[in-house]
């Protein structure tokens, strides 16, 4: 029976995944291989070298060719560029707050009990998608005009992020709300006694939280990188930072040494994310 | 080689061929998937390859269909020698377990397609693909896409869409596992009519034991590459081979046994055996339900057959009940009629009609049916 | 405010409060983006002179200044759109047919997650380092040329958005349709032709459009290529916002972004028309 076990997984495994290994003949397959890794290797070049040459010249001294750090050590005591680094950073916190107090208890409670707006609201959370930022950002001019008259802080930009990364928060806990059966564990909970409070405390939240780091990291990803509505109200954040140095200075060194950090920091939350996301079709499958 | 499109005017019967597999081998890696399989069939008739998830019965049919290449062994068809020829070329017919339509034709494009890709001019195929969707009774449904017909429907459309290009061999790769358990007999009935009706040859994978038996003029029950038994239904039902055999095809009682001298004795009663070559020693009888007679009441002096029932279950002219003996359950299958009297918790004395057994030895593992 | 989404409601009161639990995210949604979108098509279609409505505002959206912005941008989104389309869908076709657990697959996978994203003005920086006056690569000296400069940066985040949204329709070909197809007598060629090429092509053709609506969208990265020019809308709408003076009209901002909002309007209901059709047949 032992000998059968594998060749069972390997069944099981061909009939679901995408394989075309199985059907396929010996020289047509070479052929495939030799095309496929060609592509690789192009594409892969040409993602790869840009992030190399910016990285490069991060570490380039004062004159072509020498090595030094100086661009990295530089960029504390750069004016206005931690400061900007901070507010990007805080930023990030308040839009993920928003996500996690206000639209995740929302999209759980449509979920539980009115399931009859759950289409609608849908629809409002993809519309961000279809109305570009530079677009908002023209209706939220007067609407910024009259916030700054009580507060000045670039930290009020997190009213639109939260508008401007919900599209990918919300499907990201749409697929999480998807993968239990809500309904179910909920009528068992409230059978049990359990308060809505509880169910979605003690049942709901415990069995999507990957679903809610996905959420975050998307989140963050994407305030990280805002630079449209910050440049457009006149905001300071990381990304107009960068771009007020290209434009007014010649300090090529700070900018691309602050570029590859940013950029090294969010491609870490994107691989973390992806980790996550495949241990839970692991798990699933 | 013979244009189908050119006799696609003719009537649908095509006489069978003959089918032969000579020796095949196939191996994924370190697994041996096929471990030398011979088997002919006979022009016009249906062999079912029966067996447990990853004995090699899907590998058989795929080696035949050409879609992968034996290692080993050698295939002919009608004398002609195709282990070589590509999948495209060998004019076999395939239904697949499901999901083989495609999406984007209707379902009489889908039937029509073998014959496009033959280049048949259109008013031959599409009178060709009514033909086929008569003969599966679905010439209503013939502009609808497959999203838009039941599971049972696009798998009759499947078998369609094989038979229209009159291949010489039909291959059904487990047709009926993704449906439900009415439409599985209906359409396995069909299935069968057809075939006996078009007399083409067919290899018929399965994993479920009484579909096998139900459609097949012969049965090949494989494990672990091999084909165990190969035979008439009611040979490999009644008298198994292996133990495996007997395990896999229908339901059975394993009881503890003593042989000696060709016949084995279990809790006092002497069975005849298959295999009279079993060396003396405790051996495990492999008993069948239907073999099991029950009489209520204890009889006698308490014989070593006296229990208690522990339950019933109705499954239509037939019960199965089960019996506590003390140390082990029997299962005995009975008509309804007679189980009328046997309230659980009831005692009752049991018989086992001396038909031939087959002995196991502990070791030897039986999967789950 | 935020909390009261989870409020627990007393039994009685069941029917009549279970939606009260949505208002504070629909006034949150109506005051950050309900209202910002009409307070454009307000403005865009409100008389400049005196009260009452006018459509003379759009007039302006035709006018030969405002034009040179949406031919840009219909231009350079077009062109990075069907350029990523097919040589993404070329990698996504390479991704597909690998080990489904390669690594060679997951890390292409994240990666394009990730480079889908990554606009923003580091993406500028880095083409500037590579290709750039001073690139360690070469000095291309259309770097800086309007169309294909731009161009060739857009494409690495649309490369990989096709990517993103094509492998899944690509993963959906099943291979019974392939293996049905041999057995039914037909080579490689004609199950691309007759099957692989038709069942794609909504798929291909929505995620173009999916493209085209990303480009015209992006702002950060083309700013920071050159911000002495204003070549698509999204860099004039910023300008006009800021500078407020030698404009074509006070309310400016409102109707390049009304047309803005009208051109991916049209797009996305293209892309969602055959997104469902790709979702009937390659589940």
């Amino acid at each position: 029976m032992a000998s059968v076990a594998p060749l069972a997984a390997i069944a099981a495994q061909s009939g679901t995944a995408p394989d075309t290994r199985r059907g396929m003949r010996g020289a047509k397959r070479y052929r495939l291989n030799a095309f496929r890794y060609l592509i690789f290797c192009v594409f892969g070049l040409f993602f790869l070298v840009p992030l190399l040459a910016m990285a490069r010249f991060s570490v380039e001294g004062t004159r072509p060719g020498q090595f030094s750090l100086s661009a990295w050590t530089q960029i504390p005591s750069y004016p206005g560029l931690l400061s900007a680094i901070e507010i990007t950073l805080e930023l990030a916190l308040l839009t993920c707050a928003v996500i996690l107090l206000l639209v995740v208890p929302t999209l759980i409670w449509i979920q539980l009990r009115v399931r009859w707006i759950s289409r609608a609201v849908e629809f409002l959370c993809l519309l961000p998608l279809t109305i570009p930022a530079i677009v908002l950002v023209v209706g939220l001019a007067p609407i910024y005009n009259y916030i700054r008259h009580y507060n000045l802080s670039a930290l009020q930009l997190f009213w639109v992020y939260g508008i401007l990364a919900l599209p990918y928060s919300s499907r990201a806990l749409a697929a999480g709300l998807g993968a239990v059966d809500l309904k179910t564990l909920s009528e068992a909970a409230r059978s049990l006694g359990a308060s809505w409070l509880t169910v979605i405390w003690r049942i709901v939240v415990p069995n999507m939280w990957q679903a809610l780091l996905n959420a975050m990291l998307l989140t963050t990803a994407l305030v990280l990188g805002e630079f449209t509505v910050a440049v457009t109200l006149l905001y300071t954040n990381l990304q107009t930072a960068l771009y007020y140095i290209s434009r007014d200075t010649n300090n090529a060194g700070v900018l691309f040494s602050t570029s590859t950090g940013a950029l090294v920091f969010a491609f870490m939350l994107l691989m973390i994310l992806s980790y996550v996301g495949r241990r839970r079709r692991r798990r699933r499958g | 080689m013979t244009s189908p499109v050119t006799d696609a005017q003719a009537a649908p019967t095509r006489a069978g061929v003959r089918v032969r597999l000579d020796g095949l081998r196939r191996r994924y890696g370190a697994v041996t998937a096929l471990d030398g399989v011979d088997l002919t069939i006979e022009p016009g008739e249906l062999v079912a390859l029966l067996g447990p998830s990853g004995c090699g019965k899907t590998t058989t049919l795929r080696l035949l269909a050409g879609l992968e290449d034996a290692d080993e062994g050698r295939i002919t068809v009608g004398g002609r020698d195709i282990t070589r020829l590509p999948a495209s070329k060998r004019d076999m017919g395939m239904v697949f377990q499901a999901y083989s339509l495609f999406p984007h034709m209707t379902v009489r494009e889908n039937v029509a397609f073998g014959l496009r890709l033959r280049r048949a001019p259109r008013a031959g195929r599409d009178r060709r693909a009514l033909e086929m969707l008569e003969l599966v009774g679905l010439t209503q449904q013939a502009d609808r896409y497959a999203h838009q017909i039941s599971g049972g429907q696009q798998q009759r459309v499947a078998l369609a869409r094989a038979l229209a290009i009159q291949p010489t061999v039909l291959l059904l790769d487990e047709p009926l596992s993704a449906l439900d358990a009415k439409v599985r007999a209906q359409l396995r009935d069909q299935i069968r009519r057809i075939q006996l009706e078009v007399g083409i040859t067919t290899l018929f994978v399965t994993h479920d034991q009484e579909e096998a038996l139900a459609i097949a003029d012969r049965v090949g029950v494989m494990k672990e590459g091999r084909i165990e038994q190969l035979g008439p239904p009611t040979e490999v039902y009644s008298r198994p081979a292996t133990p495996f055999v007997a395990e896999f095809v229908g339901l059975t009682n394993r009881l503890a046994g003593e042989v000696r001298g060709g016949q084995v004795t279990v809790r006092g009663m002497t069975l005849p055996l298959v295999d009279q070559a079993v060396p003396d020693g405790p051996a495990i009888a492999l008993v069948r339900p239907e073999a099991v007679t029950l009489a209520s009441g204890v009889a006698g002096a308490g014989g070593a057959l006296a229990g208690s029932v522990i339950g019933v279950t109705f499954l239509g002219a037939t019960s199965r009940v089960s019996v506590d003996l003390g140390d082990t359950t029997v299962l005995a299958q009975l008509p309804t009629s007679e189980v009328g009297s046997l309230p659980p918790g009831g005692h009752v004395t049991l018989a086992i009609r001396p038909d031939p057994v087959l002995v196991a030895q502990d070791s030897q593992a039986v999967p789950e049916a | 405010m935020s909390a009261s989404g989870a409020r627990p409601v007393g039994a009685g009161r069941r029917i009549p409060l279970a939606w009260a639990g949505v208002i504070p995210f629909l006034g949150y949604l109506g005051v950050f983006l309900l209202l910002p979108t009409g307070i454009v098509l307000w403005g865009a279609i409100r008389a400049q002179h005196g009260p009452g409505l006018t459509l003379s505002g759009l007039k302006l959206l035709v006018s030969p200044t405002v034009r040179f912005y949406f031919v840009n941008s219909i231009e350079l989104s077009g062109i990075t759109a069907v350029m990523g389309a097919l040589l993404g869908a070329i990698l996504a076709y390479a991704i597909a047919t690998g080990n489904p657990d390669g690594l060679i697959r997951r890390v292409y996978i994240a990666g394009s997650g990730v480079l889908a994203q990554f606009g923003g003005v580091t993406l500028a920086f880095a083409f500037l380092a590579t290709v750039g006056p001073a690139g360690i690569l070469m000095h291309a000296s259309w770097y800086f040329d309007y169309p294909q400069g731009i161009g060739l940066i857009y494409l690495y985040f649309q490369i990989p958005l096709m990517v993103v949204v094509f492998l899944p329709a690509i993963d959906g070909l099943k291979i019974q349709w392939r293996e049905a197809t041999a057995n039914l007598g037909g080579s490689t060629w004609q199950y691309w032709r007759h099957v692989g090429v038709p069942l794609l092509r909504p798929a291909f053709f929505g995620a173009t459009l999916l493209l085209f609506a990303n480009a015209l969208s992006a702002f950060a990265t083309i700013q920071a290529w050159d911000n002495q020019i204003a070549y698509v809308v999204p860099q004039q709408i910023n300008t006009s916002i800021i500078s407020e003076v030698g404009l074509a009209s006070p309310n400016e901002p409102q109707i390049l972004a009304l047309g803005m909002i009208i051109l991916v309007a049209v797009v996305m209901t293209g892309y969602a028309l055959l997104q469902r059709r790709t979702a009937r047949w390659l589940r």
